[in-house]
């Protein structure tokens, strides 16, 4: 399944991936990209988005940077991917210099750091919303949903090495997929 | 400032931004050791407040590089150090995308995506786990994620920025409650 071709504008992708960047308190930037372009634009599926999402984190780099020329070179190539990542990073970059400045005069606000774990808090619950797509797609399928648990458990749980899971559990879980749609054929 | 000062930078980050799987948390002790024990460039505490910072700041924790940079070399150094830490991964993320985009529609993409979408679903899980747990939030933390998830999933056009704001709101109000 592949969303129906559509062309999206390099102005429209700088400008969703810069508000994302702009407004990203807190961490939760998976979540805001999946509402962003998945939910609100329809720009990929959601089979899409989340494999994206798994490359993103096998390979090296903030996996949010990566998602981001995922995201920029399946709407619009080479300059898509570019714009995306600039328009991701373009906003933070000035943020955080600009907090730094004034970070003296910032600790002595009462109540900063608590309000900061709440926005923490809240920001998880954005990509919980993810995480709850992801979830109920898996669980039409045994095979998926067993590769999701054994992801879960072994990298979140039990701390694992990321890649060695990924390594194995992702090729089983590619081949069931494999086998049903040969099944299907 | 010392006219090798930007390739000892860049000798630092790009090196990092290669190695740097599963995301910024897996090299922010070794991003440490770099700046502060063998180049002097922060003290100790400078990191942990710079780390401190980029946590707060939108965007990717890994802007954390950004402020070393700008910290030993202004508006160049922060430059350099964003450009050596997010380009090289980036570049390499495009090269594999790219390939991969090639074969979109062929059976064996479908069986990739379908395939890696649980996966991907699992590490996420795995993220927000290890982030409640290195966050000191507590019972809270996990109530208002389920909560704040719960709002978006039942009217998912809220901004999030609104959710956030609650989030901040019910975390000063518990504070205030508890003393």
């Amino acid at each position: 399944m592949t969303t129906p071709v559509q062309r999206v504008t390099i102005a429209a992708i700088f400008s969703v991936f810069f508000r994302i960047g702009l407004f990203s308190f807190g961490g939760g930037l998976t979540g805001w990209v999946y509402r962003d372009v998945v939910l609100m634009r329809g720009w990929l599926n959601e089979d899409e988005f989340l494999s994206g999402m798994a490359v993103s984190q096998i390979l090296p780099g903030a996996n949010i940077a990566n998602l981001s020329i995922f995201v920029g070179q399946k709407l619009r190539g080479p300059l898509g991917a570019t714009v995306a990542l600039l328009g991701l990073l373009t906003a933070p970059f000035f943020a955080v210099i600009a907090l730094a400045s004034t970070y003296d005069l910032l600790k002595t606000l009462p109540n900063a750091e608590t309000a900061l774990d709440g926005v923490a808090a809240a920001a998880i619950g954005l990509i919980l919303v993810v995480v709850g797509k992801g979830a109920r797609r898996a669980a039409r399928r045994a095979a998926a949903f067993i590769a999701f648990l054994a992801t879960f458990v072994t990298v979140g749980l039990l701390h694992w090495p990321l890649l060695a899971v990924v390594v194995v559990v992702g090729p089983l879980s590619v081949l069931s997929a494999w086998l049903r749609r040969s099944a299907d054929a | 400032m010392r006219s090798d000062l930007p390739f000892a930078l860049l000798a630092v980050f790009v090196p990092f931004s290669l190695v740097s799987i599963g995301g910024g948390t897996s090299i922010i002790a070794g991003i440490q050791h770099q700046a502060v024990d063998v180049h002097h460039w922060v003290t100790a505490r400078e990191f942990v407040d710079f780390f401190a910072i980029s946590r707060a700041a939108p965007g990717p924790g890994m802007m954390l590089a950004t402020l070393i940079g700008w910290h030993v070399l202004g508006w160049t150094g922060a430059a350099i150090t964003t450009l050596g830490l997010f380009l090289p991964s980036s570049l390499l993320c495009y090269g594999v995308v790219r390939i991969w985009s090639r074969h979109r529609g062929k059976r064996w993409h479908t069986a990739l995506e379908e395939g890696l979408s649980p996966v991907g679903t699992g590490l996420i899980l795995a993220g927000i786990v290890s982030i409640l747990q290195i966050g000191g939030g507590g019972l809270l933390s996990w109530a208002i994620a389920i909560s704040s998830a719960c709002m978006l999933a039942w009217r998912p056009k809220i901004h999030p920025l609104l959710i956030l704001a609650g989030g901040a709101s019910i975390f000063i109000a518990a504070h205030a409650a508890t003393g």
